[in-house]
């Protein structure tokens, strides 16, 4: 599966003032979000960052700690392909993930 | 006590299972099947090349259960799903779904084929049960399909944080009456699989 996507990313929000200056930029990162849920087990999450990203034990671990308390991490960032290729591979592992364009 | 998954000298796992333990796995992963659904393998009589060229679905499950295996891939949960912003990147998601989903779909399906092989491959007799081995490659499929057997009875007992939080919320100590008791027993048990499952195959 290659790109599937070909819309221009929407990223104005009007209700807030500081981001209608935004425009959209080609390299603003993108970032792929893992949410918090109740089910997946903590080890099942760690487990998945280290064989999916490589992430050693440590990263993966604080990252899981940071889904879990925080509610959501980021857990890479790249391109708009790039990310798609991680969430889809993040549903594949049934973690919630989404990707957005990074506004940080 | 429930048989775990524990390490094999020279490669792969292994678990004791007994008799009604093979069948309730057994049963769970073919309702996951039909849950999933027929995937997209062409019907008799259609060309198999159009299968492959089949668009996915851009709604969202409305099934719970379906919709936490499928989710979104654009959007924040938190957000106001009538913000602006929101409503834009939906689109993208649909466009997303049409293409991943039935990808996704396939291998949820696969690996809990494989699941199902491999309990029907067990030899039972005189009520033992048996011990089930795992290569590598099937114990990734195992470790999908108990974790997505996990997702959807979880979302079907409507499990949330504060009952995980001290594993002594409301639905640990349902009465022996309560009909989401046995649910909530396969539930943990299935945790406790996986989880033992996630230890051996710890890089």
């Amino acid at each position: 599966m290659g790109q599937v996507s070909t819309a221009p990313a929407e990223i104005e929000r009007p209700e807030s003032a500081e981001e209608t200056f935004a425009v959209p930029e080609p390299d603003v990162p993108w970032v792929t979000l893992v949410h918090n849920d109740p089910v997946n087990l903590m080890s099942y999450v760690a487990y998945v960052f280290q064989t999916y990203f490589g992430y050693s034990k440590d990263k993966a671990h604080k990252l899981m700690l940071d889904v879990h308390h925080k509610g959501r991490a980021v857990v890479s960032s790249g391109s708009r392909e790039e990310m798609e290729r991680d969430v889809q591979a993040m549903h594949g592992y049934g973690l919630w993930a989404t990707l957005t364009q990074d506004r940080g | 006590m429930a048989g775990l998954f524990e390490e094999i000298p020279g490669g792969g796992v292994a678990v004791a299972l007994d008799e009604v333990e093979i069948s309730i796995l057994r049963s769970l992963a073919v309702q996951l099947l039909e849950l999933v659904g027929p995937g997209d393998q062409p019907a008799a009589g259609e060309d198999p090349l159009a299968a492959l060229f089949a668009e996915g679905p851009s709604e969202a499950p409305s099934d719970p259960a379906l919709a936490r295996l499928f989710p979104d891939a654009y959007g924040d949960p938190q957000a106001d799903p009538e913000d602006a912003h929101e409503r834009a990147v939906r689109a993208n998601s649909a466009e997303f779904r049409r293409f991943t989903e039935n990808d996704l779909r396939e291998r949820k399906r696969e690996d809990a084929l494989a699941v199902v092989r491999s309990l029907d491959a067990l030899v039972t007799g005189g009520g033992s049960g048996a011990v089930l081995k795992l290569a590598d490659d099937e114990c990734r499929r195992w470790l999908g399909t108990l974790n997505d057997l996990r997702l959807t009875i979880g979302t079907r007992l409507e499990v949330t944080d504060d009952d995980d939080a001290a594993e002594n919320g409301e639905l640990y100590r349902l009465p022996d009456s309560d009909p989401r008791k046995p649910m909530v027993m396969a539930y943990l048990w299935l945790g406790a699989l996986q989880e033992s499952l996630v230890e051996t195959l710890m890089p």
